[in-house]
């Protein structure tokens, strides 16, 4: 490995474009470059922007945020899967847990990703306490298996109730099936989740099966392109939990991909606002549907235990934390029967698009409000793929659908659907702040994506923080992330032992051996690291609680063990307990459920500075005169600065607007921004 | 609307909601006894100042408690001015049912949000706490026939004054349940979730001024009211009957009858519920204010696109006697009131199904079926396994029903086999769908579902039920057929048993590796059968759900 060029690429594949960025680990060099992605085959995007940065054959490591897995779960295009489980338990993906898709309205109904046909059960029976009641019948699990491959079974999920307490007879029907499978695409739930709670295994176990075919067949293209240009060095995908993982375990935990794109740009915007001071951000990305929110809290992303990407379809692995709500660029603007103003939650995407873009949508979006007052240039389109913008057909489409029936001109409309879309964001930005106890004020946005710092003003207004924080190149944060982010490894395995009389010779045994898997698969990975930590985890609750607390314990893998105690846990449950809660509960008995470790390798810090404007800019040279801008109920005449070409140290003062070739950011009247010496520009209120 | 522009009021109506969806997050994560945690059986709101109506409600709100509240602060301004007391810092809490609708378990806590030394509006919270009292733990007695045999009753008393908390009330609270520890946690809890609800209201209000919010608080409830008319106004003139059933009341073995005549003029509804059963000797009884959230859960999940506000309510006018048993005062038992609901909710569907077949949805499985498993273990201890089990929603105009849902008063989940199997010495044989459950229709009903358990615990267990649909099914509309009857059955040395009360039966003892079975009611179907899809119908087949066998 030590031979290998220590050259990185990071390639975040979107929709439209495939951003990549390149870093020399011994010289600092740093570039970026753009290709369009081909929806369908995008490893022909992921090639040809690879050829931009010169010969693939001189490349290290590749790091991959991918949205292969996700648009699979989305579109519901993955494998035609198999499932074989404990007799009476076939419908549980299908029974969920019992909820339903809205509060309110009982139409809809639910289609889950394997029928019920292609469900078998096999005699087993495994009780709670990890007794084997009834061994598997392995003659069963063979003849289910030839019986679903019969009808088009691509990929085999293999999931027994109470595995997660003791797996023996899942590991017998895996043996046995694998003798009689044609292919690698099949898995039982403890390798998955050896965890409590049989929908959210089922559900976590059915769609890595579901993405296994899909993402194997992705990640061959890929690696036969790479093979074809004699790439020589590692191949690496970015997981939902902001780490980075081999391709060989990606292709085993393919539903750890789910939130790969996203999670990478979030571990690339905590690193830039830590590096310029800021240990506590709200990632802001706003895209063309959907405006994502984060919450960076110390400089640490948070992680939640599972996610629900549609109704019924549940994750349960560690994801960083991302809060969606359905306000993007082509959210469509309306007014409703009883009067009101609304944006989104229906979409014209990036296809028709806005009105602006002159594809075939006729109604008003947020993307056309800000062309027409002007926050958009109309005659330099992000991504350069159209020529123009359409303005005056913008102009018209506002003031039929929302200026008429308010009463209100062109402009007045405009800045009314900007202003609700802001209240919108400001709303998810609350949610993750200020719902979670957090003071705004303390907080600074980082707006990433093509859209976010059109926006950030508002967002300072309207949720009282304390400033923002646009990077300098706001569109390939997530290409960017894949390159900072650390290689990670999770393990989750249920215990359920009460914490009186805890047994710490049998934990610390069950601690070192997960340590030591997870060590190992980090360890394994191909990418230069300066050490490995192992974390440890436990998820308890006071018995007779459903929900746990997770606590993170002060102990890590050591060559003796971890030196773990029950002292140590009862500490460290009554600080997690008394933070999430404020009250203990004294007298009554404790359970530790879970224990989750992960190991982490930590990649070499990053140095921002590589970003940053090259001496001799001057701010003269980025000035590119002015136009007038709408804020604040009439026209403005605003600067408008080539954000690129500002030195470290030049001041803005609103209202400007500030262009380059992947972003625009708009700096309102009364704010002000300044270059950092990275190349970000921090926006403030003015003195 | 003359002091407030539509963008402001689109605003303002989105920083509300969530102020109370924070109140509501506040709780559940705070709260100690998992009905609130895990069941999320909660709400909180902002009411009107003089008349208690609903202004504000959190987008997760218990259904049934959203239409209830208004009642709750009611009956709290009503003390307020009998006794011509209300100081700044003050909060009320109380449980009574008739007053304030549903249950004893449900406790409302009620504080006024005062400016400049006036009530500008009320804070609400509700929660359901574990135990109250009375015969059976839980609070939750089917051989109940007075509410004195279902807990204490506490009517609306000062919990704070002037900001001070008075001891004594907790103490008596205390000295009522059971469970102090786990009422002493929600309890808190509640009022954690006040605490932030003030803090935040009176943040905006001061962001935005005491008249534009007041503006913008009216401006909703007309916005909703005009809705809701619009709504009406789509449908024709006329009066629509219709008529379901309760099996019996779990002590006198005759059915109780829900008889709706609703009508429909220009826009307004009248729903008269006069030829309804007089009051029964068993607890599924309920308070008017009940019936009347009863019936806006019924309208809320029809016409989805009203905001939930009390503005709904306007167009709509409501003939409850208490002649009935759906209009009970103290102490007529009403622990079981959920089922009872159900059955309203259905008949509200049926009517409005008769005034526009197009969108009207068939009936869902309609029971809780609230199954208690207990015993003891080996070391003496004593185990209770409590669980409310799903059933199939009805066909409707955009799809077949939902298959295994929870029911429309609710929003819970059910706990995991695997929690159950874990915590209490019990295994689950079968959790499954239920072939041939759905009632059959253009579109056809959800399936409901089996679940069957086998007692693992040497000492054997002592089971009771309280369900219903065992003699009256789920209906179908617009030529849907009904779906399956609730079924429940159990293993004795004499063979299978049934309860002669249909789905109401107590101390049912069950010794080691002898089962129960429950079979939960799919739901009704919508449109003629005849008119499925081919394909749909070779689905189902394929699938085993329609089997041909039933």
């Amino acid at each position: 490995m030590s031979k290998l060029p220590r050259t990185l690429v990071g390639v975040d594949v979107g929709g439209t474009f495939t951003d990549l960025a390149f870093f020399n680990e011994e010289t600092g060099e740093f570039r970026t470059a753009k290709a369009p992605s081909n929806r369908g085959d995008e490893a022909v995007g992921f090639i040809e922007g690879l050829q931009r940065l010169g010969p693939i054959a001189g490349l290290g490591a590749i790091i991959h945020g991918t949205t292969v897995g996700t648009n699979a779960l989305l579109e519901r295009k993955g494998a035609k899967i198999g499932i074989i489980t404990t007799p009476g338990f076939r419908d549980t993906l299908e029974m969920r847990r019992r909820d339903r898709p809205n509060t309110w309205g009982l139409w809809g109904d639910f289609e889950p990703i394997c029928p019920r046909d292609m469900r078998r059960e096999v005699p087993e029976r495994t009780l709670a306490d990890g007794t084997i009641r009834t061994a598997v019948d392995v003659a069963a699990v063979e003849a289910a298996c030839r019986a679903l491959l019969a009808d088009g079974a691509e990929a085999l999920a293999i999931i027994f109730i109470n595995a997660y307490a003791n797996p023996a007879n899942e590991r017998a029907a895996y043996e046995a099936a694998k003798a009689v499978w044609p292919n690698a695409h099949i898995a039982h739930s403890a390798q998955i989740l050896p965890e409590i709670r049989e929908f959210e295994r089922t559900s976590t176990t059915a769609l890595n099966a579901y993405l296994q075919p899909v993402v194997a067949s992705y990640l061959s293209k890929l690696e036969a392109g790479l093979k074809t240009e004699s790439f020589p060095g590692s191949f690496h995908i970015v997981q939902s939990n902001g780490g980075v993982m081999s391709t060989a375990t990606a292709r085993k935990f393919p539903v750890r991909t789910a939130l790969s794109g996203p999670a990478a740009g979030v571990i690339a915007a905590a690193a830039i606002a830590r590096v310029a001071g800021f240990e506590d951000v709200v990632t802001a990305d706003l895209g063309g549907t959907s405006f994502d929110v984060s919450l960076v809290a110390g400089g640490e992303a948070s992680l939640s235990a599972q996610t629900t990407i549609d109704f019924g379809m549940v994750i349960r692995t560690p994801m960083i934390e991302i809060t969606t709500i359905g306000a993007g660029g082509g959210s469509i603007a309306h007014v409703d029967a009883g009067g009101m103003l609304g944006v989104g939650p229906e979409s014209a995407g990036s296809r028709p698009g806005p009105v602006a873009y002159a594809q075939g949508n006729t109604r008003p979006t947020l993307t056309d409000a800000n062309i027409v007052l002007g926050r958009i240039n109309a005659d330099k389109p992000i991504g350069g793929k159209l020529a123009r913008l359409d303005v005056e057909a913008a102009r018209a489409a506002i003031l039929a659908h929302i200026g008429a029936p308010l009463g209100l001109g062109p402009e007045q409309a405009a800045e009314a659907i900007i202003r609700i879309a802001n209240a919108k964001m400001a709303g998810a930005i609350r949610l993750v702040s200020v719902e979670r106890g957090h003071d705004p004020a303390r907080f600074t946005a980082l707006p990433f994506g093509g859209g976010g710092a059109l926006h950030v003003g508002a967002l300072i207004r309207d949720v009282g923080l304390k400033s923002a924080l646009v990077p300098r190149y706001p569109g390939i944060t997530s290409a960017l992330g894949c390159i900072i982010a650390d290689i990670r490894h999770d393990q989750v395995m249920t215990v359920n032992v009460m914490l009186a009389g805890l047994d710490a010779a049998a934990l610390d045994q069950r601690m070192v051996e997960a340590g030591r898997e997870a060590h190992a698969v980090v360890a394994a990975s191909g990418l230069h690291v300066e050490r490995i930590d192992v974390i440890y985890e436990l998820d308890m609750h006071y018995q007779g609680q459903t929900h746990t607390v997770s606590v993170p314990l002060p102990v890590t893998l050591r060559d003796s063990g971890t030196g773990i105690s029950e002292a140590i846990v009862t500490a460290a449950f009554e600080a997690s307990y008394a933070r999430a809660f404020s009250r203990l509960l004294p007298g009554i008995p404790v359970r530790i459920v879970n224990l989750r470790t992960a190991a982490m390798g930590r990649r070499p810090t990053f140095d921002l500075k590589a970003l940053a404007p090259a001496a001799g800019s001057s701010i003269r040279a980025a000035e590119r005169g002015h136009r007038p801008v709408w804020f604040d109920g009439g026209w403005h005449q605003a600067g408008i600065w080539d954000r690129l070409a500002l030195p470290v140290s030049a001041v803005v003062k609103g209202p400007a607007i500030l262009e380059q070739p992947d972003a625009t950011t708009v700096i309102d009247p009364g704010l002000v921004a300044r270059v950092d010496g990275f190349g970000n520009l921090i926006v403030e209120r003015s003195a | 609307m003359s002091t407030l522009d539509p963008v402001t009021f689109a605003i303002l109506t989105g920083r509300l909601e969530q102020i109370a969806d924070e109140m509501d997050a506040t709780l559940y994560r705070s709260a100690f006894n998992p009905i609130i945690a895990e069941a999320r059986d909660a709400c909180h709101g902002l009411y009107h100042a003089t008349t208690g109506a609903t202004m504000v409600q959190g987008a997760k709100g218990l259904p049934i408690f959203v239409g209830a509240m208004a009642f709750a602060v009611k009956a709290v301004i009503d003390k307020v001015g009998e006794q011509r007391g209300l100081e700044e810092g003050d909060t009320f809490i109380f449980n009574d049912p008739y007053a304030g609708g549903t249950h004893l378990n449900d406790f409302r806590l009620v504080r006024p949000l005062m400016r400049g030394g006036q009530v500008f509006a009320w804070l609400a919270s509700v929660g359901h706490w574990l135990d109250i009292g009375g015969n059976v733990p839980g609070g939750y007695n089917p051989q109940a026939t007075e509410s004195f045999q279902e807990g204490v009753l506490i009517p609306p008393v000062k919990l704070f004054r002037k900001g001070v908390l008075q001891q004594d009330i907790v103490d008596i609270l205390q000295a009522n349940t059971r469970l102090p520890r786990s009422n002493w946690g929600d309890l808190n809890g509640q009022l954690n979730a006040l605490d932030l609800g003030e803090r935040r209201f009176q943040a905006l209000i001061d962001e935005y001024g005491d008249e534009v919010v007041s503006a913008a608080l009216e401006a909703a409830s007309a916005r909703a009211e005009a809705l809701m008319r619009a709504s009406i106004a789509a449908l024709p003139d006329g009066t629509y009957s219709f008529e379901d059933y309760l099996d019996n009341d779990g002590i006198v073995d005759e059915r109780l009858t829900i008889a709706l005549d609703l009508t429909i003029s220009g826009t307004t509804m009248t729903l008269d519920f006069s030829r309804s059963s007089p009051p029964c000797k068993g607890p599924v009884n309920i308070a008017r204010s009940t019936a009347v959230a009863a019936c806006y859960v019924a309208l809320k999940h029809v016409f989805t696109a009203v905001p939930a506000n009390a503005g709904c309510l306007n167009p709509i006018s409501f003939d409850i006697p208490a002649t009935s048993f759906l209009g009970v005062t103290a102490p007529r038992p009403v622990a079981g009131y959920t089922e009872t609901i159900l059955r309203m909710i259905g008949v509200v569907f049926g009517a409005l199904a008769k005034a526009d077949p197009a969108r009207a949805t068939a009936a869902p499985f309609g029971t809780i079926n609230a199954l208690s498993i207990a015993g003891h273990r080996a070391n003496g201890e004593r185990w209770v396994m409590f669980s409310f089990f799903g059933g199939g929603l009805g066909g409707n105009p955009q799809s077949d029903g939902l298959n295994h849902a929870n029911n429309p008063i609710s929003t819970a989940t059910i706990p995991p086999a695997e929690i159950m199997e874990a915590f209490y010495p019990v295994m689950f044989t079968q959790w499954a769908l239920r072939p041939d459950s759905a009632g059959m229709g253009t579109h056809r009903g959800g399936f409901g579902a089996i679940y069957e358990i086998e007692v693992l615990s040497a000492g054997g267990a002592d089971v009771s039920l309280l369900g219903e649909r065992g003699r009256y099914a789920p209906f179908g509309v617009a030529g849907g057929q009904p779906g399956a009857l609730n079924a429940f059955t159990w293993d004795s040395d004499q063979g299978p048993q049934t309860a002669p009360m249909a789905s109401k039966i107590t101390g049912v003892k069950l010794r080691q590796g002898q089962r129960l079975r429950l079979e939960t009611p799919g739901g009704g179907g919508w449109g003629d059968p005849a008119q499925r899809p081919v394909e749909a119908v070779a689905r189902d087949i394929r699938r085993g759900f329609v089997t041909g066998d039933a």
